[in-house]
Formats: C-alpha cells, sequence, structure tokens
C-alpha cells in the first residue's frame, strides 16, 4: 500500500468528502491560499473554490457559530481551529449550544459538524500554543472527542466523524503530521467508538492516545529486546470509549500503564484508569493502575525543558519496566 | 405582504395572556426553575415576525414566550414545554428558556445572554450557501432558496464579544441576517445609559458597514416597516441590518428580582406605552375593528391559553426509561 503523511491522510480525507458530498465545506483562519497554519488544506481552495474553502476573519466563537448554525439547516461543515489553545475563545458556542442542543429541544434537531484542531507540544511554541485539552471536551455530554495517531486512522476517522450527525472534536497532534504510514487510496472509514491493539503483547497493557501512541510503540520495541512484551490499545475515539477492547486486553495482561500528554491531574487518563478499575479487570490486576501524563505546569519554552514536561520514549520504557518487574 | 391587524393584535394578547399564565403557574408551584417574561415587549416580537414568511426562521432568546408564540407555535404543546411533560416542544427538557419549534422555524430559545447571535450567523451562512443549485436537492423537505434567519437578542448580548464576531462575519459574506435587538433598557440590573456610551445601539451597525436603525419598539407597526426592510435586503442578498427596538419589560428580569434598581414611577410611565393598548387603540379609531371585536379577540386570546394549561396538565410527565434520549444523534 502506499504511504501518505498524517497531514496529506486529513487531507485527502477533506478531498474525498467535498467531492462526494457538496454539504461539507471548511471554514477556518487562513485554511484557503495559505493552506491553513500546518499546510493540512493546502491546495483545496484551488480544487473547490472560496465558497466552500472560507477563511474567516479572527475570530474563533465566530467560527463555532459558523459551523453550528450552518449545521442546523444541514450542512456539514468542517471548521478548523488554529491551535487548540485558542478554542478557549469558543467554548461557551461549543460547550452550551452546539453540544446541547439536540437534548435541549428534545432530539427534534441536529448539529453535524467536525472542528479540527491541531494539539500537543514539541514545536518550540511555548504555553499558549501546546496545550493538550481534550478532557475539556470529553466532559461536555453531546460532543464527540476523536484523537488519531496514525495516518490511516487520521483518514478513516474524519470521514466518519464527517458522517456522523454529531458535533466531533477532532485533535489532530503536531508532532504526528509529517510522519508516514500506509493509506488506502479510496475513501474509508473507522467507526467511531473502535479502539485498536496496535501492538500485541502478553506483559501489560499500554493504553496511549495520539503521539503517545507511537511513543508507546517505539518504547514496545526497547522493551521486547528486553523480553517485555507490551502490549498497545489506542483508543482512537477518547468519546465515545471502546471500554471493551481496553478491557479485555487488561484481563489479558493483568498490568496497565496509560499514557498521554496532558497535564496528569484531570487528565483523560483519569477517566482510563477508572473504567478498568472498574471493570471485570479489576480481578485481573497483578498491580496498580500507572499514569504517565504531562506535569501539571505549562509547557515551557526552552527546548529541554520542554522535552521533559511531557512523557517521551525512555519514560514510557522506565514506567513499563517497573510496572513489568517481578513478572517477566 | 398585506398585514392582518386584528391577528397581529390577536398574537400580542396571546403572549400577555402566556405570560399571565405563566406567572400564576408559578405562583401556584406548578412549574419549577425560573422564567423571563416579555409583558410590555410584544409589539418587537410580533411586528418583526410579522415581516417573516412562514418558512424563515428564527433563533430567540432567554425572554422568548413571545417569538416562539408570533413564530406560530402550537400553544397546546408550548404549554406543555413551559410544565416539563412529554408532549411539550422539547419533551420536557427544554422548558421556559429553551422552547423550540424547528419545523415551525424557531430554531430555539436560549439560556445563555448572546448565545445565538454567532449562530444565527452560521445558519445565514448555511442558507446562502444552499442557495447554490447543486444544493438544492439535499433539503429535507424541499425549501425555497432564500430563506432568512431573524435572530432576536437584548441590549445586554450587544456588548458581548460574540456580536462583534457575529456582525462583523456576516457583514462581510452578506448573509441573510436580520438582527434585531430588543433594548427594553435593562441587562438585569445595569441599565443602557451606563452599559454604553452611544445613544443607540443601532449606531454600531456602522462599525460593521451596515445599516442600523432604532424603532420604538412598543409600536407595532414601526417594528414591522423596519424589519420588513431589513428582511427584504437579507432575501435580495445584501446583507444584514441591525435593528433595535427600544421598549420595556414591566416585569423583573427573572423570578429573583426585587426591581432596586429602578422606580415604581419609571415602571408606571412606560405601563402608559403599553403596546397592546396601543395597537388596538389604533385599530378601533382607524375602524379597522369595533370595541366589541377587539373585546372577542382578547378573551378569545385569554381561553386559548386556559385550555392549553388544561392540556398541559392532563399532559403526561416524560418516563425516567428516557431519561437519557436524545443526547446525541
Amino acid at each position: 500500500m502506499r504511504e501518505i503523511t498524517y497531514l496529506e491522510a486529513v487531507r485527502e480525507a477533506l478531498w474525498q468528502e467535498m467531492e462526494r458530498d457538496e454539504r461539507v465545506f471548511i471554514i477556518g483562519e487562513d485554511v484557503g491560499v495559505y493552506g491553513g497554519a500546518f499546510g493540512v488544506t493546502l491546495g483545496l481552495v484551488e480544487e473547490f473554490g472560496e465558497e466552500r474553502v472560507i477563511d474567516t476573519p479572527i475570530s474563533e466563537y465566530g467560527i463555532a457559530g459558523a459551523i453550528t448554525g450552518a449545521a442546523l439547516v444541514g450542512m456539514r461543515p468542517v471548521g478548523e481551529i488554529m491551535f487548540m489553545d485558542f478554542t478557549t475563545f469558543a467554548m461557551e458556542q461549543l460547550v452550551n449550544q452546539a453540544a446541547k442542543m439536540r437534548f435541549m429541544f428534545g432530539g427534534t434537531i441536529e448539529v453535524p459538524f467536525v472542528l479540527r484542531t491541531p494539539a500537543g507540544s514539541g514545536t518550540g511554541a511555548a504555553a499558549q500554543h501546546s496545550q493538550s485539552l481534550e478532557a475539556w471536551f470529553v466532559h461536555v455530554p453531546g460532543l464527540k472527542v476523536v484523537a488519531p495517531s496514525t495516518p490511516y486512522d487520521a483518514k478513516g476517522l474524519l470521514l466518519a466523524s464527517i458522517r456522523d450527525d454529531n458535533p466531533v472534536i477532532f485533535v489532530e497532534h503536531k508532532l504526528l503530521y509529517k510522519i508516514r504510514g500506509p493509506v488506502p487510496e479510496e475513501a474509508y472509514t473507522v467507526p467511531l467508538g473502535t479502539a485498536e491493539v496496535k501492538r500485541a503483547g502478553r506483559d501489560l497493557t499500554i493504553v496511549a492516545t495520539s503521539i503517545m501512541v507511537k511513543r508507546s510503540l517505539e518504547a514496545a520495541e526497547q522493551l521486547a529486546r528486553e523480553g517485555i512484551e507490551a502490549e498497545v490499545v489506542d483508543p482512537r475515539t477518547l468519546k465515545p470509549l471502546d471500554e471493551e477492547t481496553l478491557v479485555r486486553s487488561v484481563k489479558k495482561t493483568g498490568r496497565v500503564l496509560i499514557v498521554h500528554e496532558a497535564c496528569k491531574t484531570g487528565g483523560y487518563g483519569g477517566e482510563l484508569a477508572a473504567v478498568i478499575a472498574g471493570s471485570e479487570a479489576f480481578d485481573y490486576l497483578d498491580a496498580p493502575i500507572v499514569r504517565l501524563a504531562g506535569r501539571d505546569m505549562p509547557i515551557p519554552y526552552n527546548r529541554n525543558l520542554e522535552y521533559h514536561t511531557v512523557p517521551q520514549v525512555e519514560d514510557i520504557v522506565e514506567a513499563a519496566r517497573q510496572l513489568a518487574r517481578g513478572r517477566v | 405582504m398585506s398585514l392582518n391587524k386584528p391577528d397581529l393584535l390577536r398574537q400580542m394578547v396571546t403572549i400577555r395572556a402566556f405570560e399571565e399564565m405563566a406567572e400564576q403557574l408559578y405562583t401556584l408551584g406548578k412549574v419549577h426553575g425560573t422564567m423571563h417574561l416579555s409583558i410590555g415587549m410584544e409589539a418587537s416580537a410580533v411586528g418583526a415576525i410579522a415581516a417573516l414568511r412562514p418558512d424563515d426562521l428564527i433563533l430567540s432568546t432567554h425572554r422568548g414566550h413571545g417569538h416562539c408564540i408570533a413564530k406560530g407555535a402550537d400553544l397546546n404543546r408550548m404549554m406543555a414545554e413551559f410544565m416539563g411533560k412529554e408532549n411539550g416542544y422539547c419533551r420536557g427538557r427544554g422548558g421556559s428558556m429553551h422552547i423550540a419549534d424547528v419545523q415551525g422555524g424557531n430554531l430555539g430559545a436560549n439560556g445563555v445572554v448572546g448565545g445565538g447571535i454567532a449562530t444565527a450567523m452560521g445558519v445565514g451562512l448555511g442558507l446562502k450557501m444552499r442557495r447554490r443549485g447543486d444544493l438544492a436537492g439535499f433539503w429535507k423537505p424541499a425549501r425555497s432558496a432564500d430563506r432568512v434567519i431573524l435572530c432576536f437578542f437584548g441590549d445586554g448580548a450587544a456588548n458581548l464579544g460574540p456580536f462583534h464576531e457575529s456582525l462583523n462575519m456576516a457583514a462581510i459574506w452578506k448573509l441573510p441576517v436580520v438582527y434585531v435587538c430588543e433594548n427594553n433598557q435593562y441587562a438585569m440590573s445595569f441599565p443602557v445609559k451606563k452599559a454604553f456610551a452611544i445613544e443607540r445601539i443601532s449606531d454600531r451597525a456602522a462599525a460593521y458597514g451596515i445599516p442600523g436603525v432604532t424603532v420604538d419598539g412598543n409600536d407595532l407597526l414601526a417594528v414591522y416597516e423596519a424589519v420588513s426592510q431589513a428582511v427584504e435586503r437579507a432575501r435580495a442578498g445584501e446583507g444584514p441590518t441591525l435593528v433595535e427596538n427600544v421598549t420595556y419589560r414591566w416585569r423583573g428580569h427573572s423570578k429573583s428580582d426585587a426591581n432596586r434598581y429602578r422606580t415604581r414611577e419609571e415602571i408606571e410611565a412606560w405601563k402608559e406605552k403599553c403596546p397592546i393598548k396601543r395597537f388596538r387603540q389604533r385599530l378601533v379609531e382607524a375602524g379597522e375593528l369595533t370595541e366589541e371585536e377587539a373585546e372577542r379577540i382578547e378573551q378569545e386570546a385569554y381561553a386559548v391559553i386556559d385550555a392549553a394549561v388544561a392540556f398541559a396538565d392532563a399532559s403526561p410527565e416524560p418516563a425516567l426509561e428516557t431519561i437519557e434520549e436524545g443526547v446525541y444523534a
């Protein structure tokens, strides 16, 4: 199969869905000729025109209003917020309006939009351009939250998200944009709410999200050389969560390490830990559930400090090694 | 469009009757939570919506009973929603602050001040995109292409950031949006005089390069004329307009309001400008309605509300098994 980057996979999904469905359009800051801050939408305006690839003023709340309102009258908008940090401007519209309309109105309306936004650190952009705020959105009933970790998932999950009849927050990771992987040329969907075992193993389960899936897979290779076989599970959709796949894996390995980039306190890992501890996998646990996450602090500018603020491959190796000790 | 003036009077009286009944039901303990009454502001709702076609859309506010009724809501289902019943417009999930009649073109009241202003811009964007021929086939059911969205909000909302983002985006893209600011003099307790350094809220339209007009919001025909022009402009693809209806709410902001920020004299002075009394008098004087006919319209409106309460009273409560329905599509 041909290989393309994560960024190209996102773009290809947008391209193919816009060709297939006239109701789909893109709206955001600098998404037109500029191609988006990271170049994801490059070339789309030339193909589909300014009517369907809409540059906006710097108005994040307005972008959220635009996709919410347009969705109410049957369009299927894909909004882009340039950095996840800037979703803070849009929160009222997303949380109070888009997420709740269907419920508040007794199920008489649908709000089918996708809000794409790049998250994460590692680019030297410091505290206001590096956050991972997905847990905020997970906490809001009515929203779905998706976080692909591979080019294949990026394309399939984005297509599934655009076709979903609910508001979906689609969290991309800046450091993943350039990674390559096999992606079918034709359109396909990865159903929302399906986790995937990215690597099979017997000694412990690493549940990782977004960029941490990639780092956990690298860590698993190192661990394998020490004789520790880690199973890496990627929820892919944070909400709804595929609990079954997680529980099955933990029942098999008896040990679980949860890894994400966002700050530990109040992070998604707490939810994952609680789900596992509250499931039938509890009886199979041979050790306490371990969470490895970003430090509870803003992302610093200095390269070395930034590096050590969020989990890296060696941190995952070390945490997994300690957890697996006694087992192998 | 020719106006059915007696019907507009009927609509205003119906709103008044609904809200007086709402107050009573609250006092009797038949509803819980809170409510925001638009008594004294009926001409703003009825005059503005009279300028729309039935297939046009509105977004409403927390003070939205009047908008809902003027848009043609079924009063039984509306009262049932107010009382939290399963056959209410929102199956009892929304209540006073979230009544939506989607089929009737009311995309919902809103519990958040200013929460609908940017949504309206998005609706306008969607409607404009829908004008393209290749999209016509996607309407379910088929709709005419030149619909507009009318967005109500209050003077308080005009000081929120979303007001700026929404009006600017609607202006640059010439979206079919009509912004109707119901200036009822107070954002809860904060008076317009203190909240704005400009005389007229509609002056802000100049900042977006769109027309802005201020009208006597208690004069139904003045509201109708101003909004009609705005609707015409929106429908013709020329973009949004900001209409300011200057009016007054007789009741407190909500049920917690002790009216400590204004005087009894001020309230009484505005009651003299009652939009219903004024319009009724006008119709009678012009010979468009006799006193007897006007009286009958009022009596019938109150009777309809009594019937709506009976309907709502007899309506079922939502079943507990359905509690989580409607969160996701």
